[in-house]
């Protein structure tokens, strides 16, 4: 197969609609602009469904109407957009139908930015929406990964029957790298029985819901999501680990960050420090019990993030305390360079671990030189 | 006691196959069991039902997926025209409807509607018109008559403070997208007919690929009104249908060849 040169964006869309999607739902904002573009003229060409809906709501929504006939379906958005997709994506969860959305992450809160940001960790890995429940959520670090894990999320939602996101931010969004597509695999024709595609003769009537009045109805729906959820739990936890074996300190990071954050261990490595990186690709499903075993023979860890330390909770909360976790994070935008994570590693190498105090607080005063 | 046989030929009305046998939960009286049998009715002389794909709303109607026999799925509140878009687009030789009602269409799903119908998308929209807000208990809808006392506009609509009525139909006639756009009225046999033909009309648009098709019904609500079955149709007859006048509002050159 040949590799291609392509922006993230548009990547990304090749990808989807070389994993066979049949219908494709957005509305323009930067920085994913271009993938609604691409599949403006690549799935008609194909003789697929593209719909430029009035707003993100109504994309999300056409999402789940075609989602509830089992094919194929995904939309697209930013930080602000997806904001207005949550109502959506909790009745797409609710109903128990396929979907996969993008989120290519900008600055925020409120109009923010259209800077590369990774300021949606909160809102997608612990839910936006109202219920209880989860998404699956994939967070690549380079337009190949892009490429592989957008199809990996169609097949993730397809076997759960739920929301698979690709979470990037917008730096990989817009970032032209060469990547190796997949191949070309035709749209459906044979639809699930669960779906809601008109009788056609074959079956007695199909109601997609996620209204269940009666509370212990409720209760066993929820409960049911809560069992795939531990099926996913413990099929689905990916993550990339570099210079590992023999590491004292563990930098975490995802998506461009620990892209970031993998020159800056090299650069420490050089110095000979034993520092190595941990990159979770699955952000939910989260590799808590991973972390949770590290901490058991290394010293410390030091989180990186382009948010104010989002993902920061979910390595404390599997450190459970028992190693300090310090904390770096660039806002709004701003991308880390790699001498400041590389600066952040030296501190700690050279005694700057503790267990006192909150990273984020400890964050904030080293933050207070800066800008 | 010697039981009457009834022969098979002899049976002039019965349940349209493409309502399902349950009880529904509407109130007595509540004209939305009207606009069921009706749509029932035609879907059945149509012979689609095997082709239906129902988006219902949010609103009483919220379980009319429970009482027509085919498929459905359940949309958002106000959102039942985007998910029907989403569908029509996969498969675009099903029948796909939505049967929304003033709060569901008119207020929070507004621009989910107007888009559906600028786009020309080709679905049926069912629309309930019965000037409140149903199932919270009877607040103000976008639908409420100037003056009409509701749970949230106690001393009556005051045009000054909440604006006035939207009228959906001649609201919807105005987009390019529009085939069929028509009001029509369930209070009495006459209009229960005219009614009919007009969802007969309104799924053939769609069988044909003609666009958008609209039927707004004005509809009871005997509950929240605060009236017996009988004065809520009264109400109607007088007070609804001077500000909602019945009519056909959009009727495109290639939709007035239909013969039914
Ligand atoms: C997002 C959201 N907001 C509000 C509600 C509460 N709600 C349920 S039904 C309804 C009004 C429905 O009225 P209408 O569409 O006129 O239908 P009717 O009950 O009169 O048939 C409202 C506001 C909701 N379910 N979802
Ligand atoms: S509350 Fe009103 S609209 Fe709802 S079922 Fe009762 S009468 Fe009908």
């Amino acid at each position: 197969m040949a590799r291609e040169l392509l922006k993230g964006n548009e990547a990304i869309a090749e990808a989807a609609i070389r994993a066979g999607l049949q219908a494709y739902f957005g509305y323009p904002i930067t920085p994913q602009t271009e993938l609604l573009e691409w599949m403006s003229k690549r799935m008609p060409e194909l003789g697929r469904a593209f719909v430029q809906a009035e707003s993100e709501l109504a994309a999300i929504n056409m999402v789940y109407g075609a989602a509830c006939t089992g094919a194929r379906v995904m939309t697209s958005s930013s930080s602000p957009g997806i904001s207005l997709m949550m109502e959506g994506i909790s009745y797409i969860i609710g109903t128990e139908v396929p979907a996969v959305l993008v989120d290519v992450m900008r600055g925020g809160p409120g109009l923010g930015n259209i800077a590369p940001a990774q300021s949606d960790y909160n809102q997608i890995v612990h839910g936006g929406g109202h219920g209880d429940y989860h998404l699956i959520v994939l967070a690549p670090a380079s337009v190949q990964e892009a490429v592989d894990l957008t199809v990996l999320a169609f097949d993730l939602a397809e076997k759960y029957r739920t929301v698979a996101v690709v979470l990037l931010d917008g730096s990989l969004g817009q970032m032209m790298e060469p990547a190796e597509l997949p191949p070309m695999r035709p749209v459906k024709t044979v639809y699930p029985e669960w779906a809601a595609t008109g009788m056609m003769g074959k079956r007695e009537k199909n109601i997609l819901t996620s209204i269940y009045l009666n509370p212990p109805d409720e209760e066993q729906t929820n409960l049911r999501l809560l069992r795939r959820w531990q099926e996913v739990e413990a099929n689905e936890i990916r993550f990339k680990e570099y210079f590992m074996d023999d590491a004292r300190y563990v930098v975490v990071g995802f998506g461009s960050a620990g892209r970031v954050a993998l020159s800056a261990v090299r650069a420490a490595r050089a110095e000979g420090i034993p520092v190595g990186l941990l990159r979770p690709i699955t952000l939910s499903p989260f590799p808590y019990a991973h972390i949770r075993k590290l901490a058991e023979r290394v010293e410390g860890f030091l989180v990186v993030e382009m948010n104010a330390g989002q993902m920061l909770e979910d390595v404390r909360l599997a450190v459970s305390g028992q190693k300090p976790v310090e904390f770096y994070g660039r806002l709004g935008g701003v991308m880390p360079f790699p001498d400041e994570i590389l600066a952040e590693i030296q501190r700690i190498a050279s005694g700057g671990l503790t267990l006192e105090g909150h990273p984020r607080e400890r964050w904030l005063q080293r933050m207070n030189g800066k800008n | 006691m010697v039981m009457e046989q009834i022969l098979p030929e002899e049976i002039v009305y019965q349940r349209p196959e493409a309502l399902a046998d349950v009880n529904t939960h509407y109130c007595p009286g509540c004209t939305h069991g009207v606009a069921h049998r009706l749509i029932a009715e035609v879907i059945d002389e149509m012979g689609i039902r095997d082709r239906m794909v129902g988006v219902a709303s949010v609103g009483c109607s919220v379980f009319a997926y429970n009482y027509f026999d085919f498929d459905w799925v359940q949309a958002p509140h106000g959102r039942a025209p985007a998910m029907a878009t989403g569908i029509k687009r996969v498969l675009p030789d099903r029948f796909v409807v939505t049967y929304q009602g003033d709060g569901d269409m008119a207020s929070i799903g507004m621009a989910e509607v107007v888009h559906a119908a600028a786009r020309g998308e080709n679905i049926t929209v069912f629309f309930i018109n019965n000037a409140n807000y149903g199932m919270t208990g009877g607040q103000m809808a976008p639908t409420t008559l100037p003056g009409q006392r509701t749970t949230s506009s106690p001393s009556g609509r005051d045009v000054e403070t909440a604006g006035y009525p939207i009228r959906a139909a001649e609201l919807l006639a105005t987009l390019e997208g529009a085939s069929y756009v028509v009001r029509r009225s369930l209070h009495d046999p006459k209009n229960i007919r005219l009614a009919k033909k007009a969802i007969r009309t309104a799924l053939e648009v769609q069988a044909q690929g003609l666009g958008f098709s609209m039927v707004e019904f004005l509809s009871t609500c005997p509950t929240n009104w605060g009236m017996t079955p009988v004065d809520a149709l009264h109400w109607l007859e007088e007070h609804m249908i001077e500000y909602y006048p019945l009519g056909d509002f959009k009727v495109a050159p290639t939709v007035a060849q239909i013969r039914i």
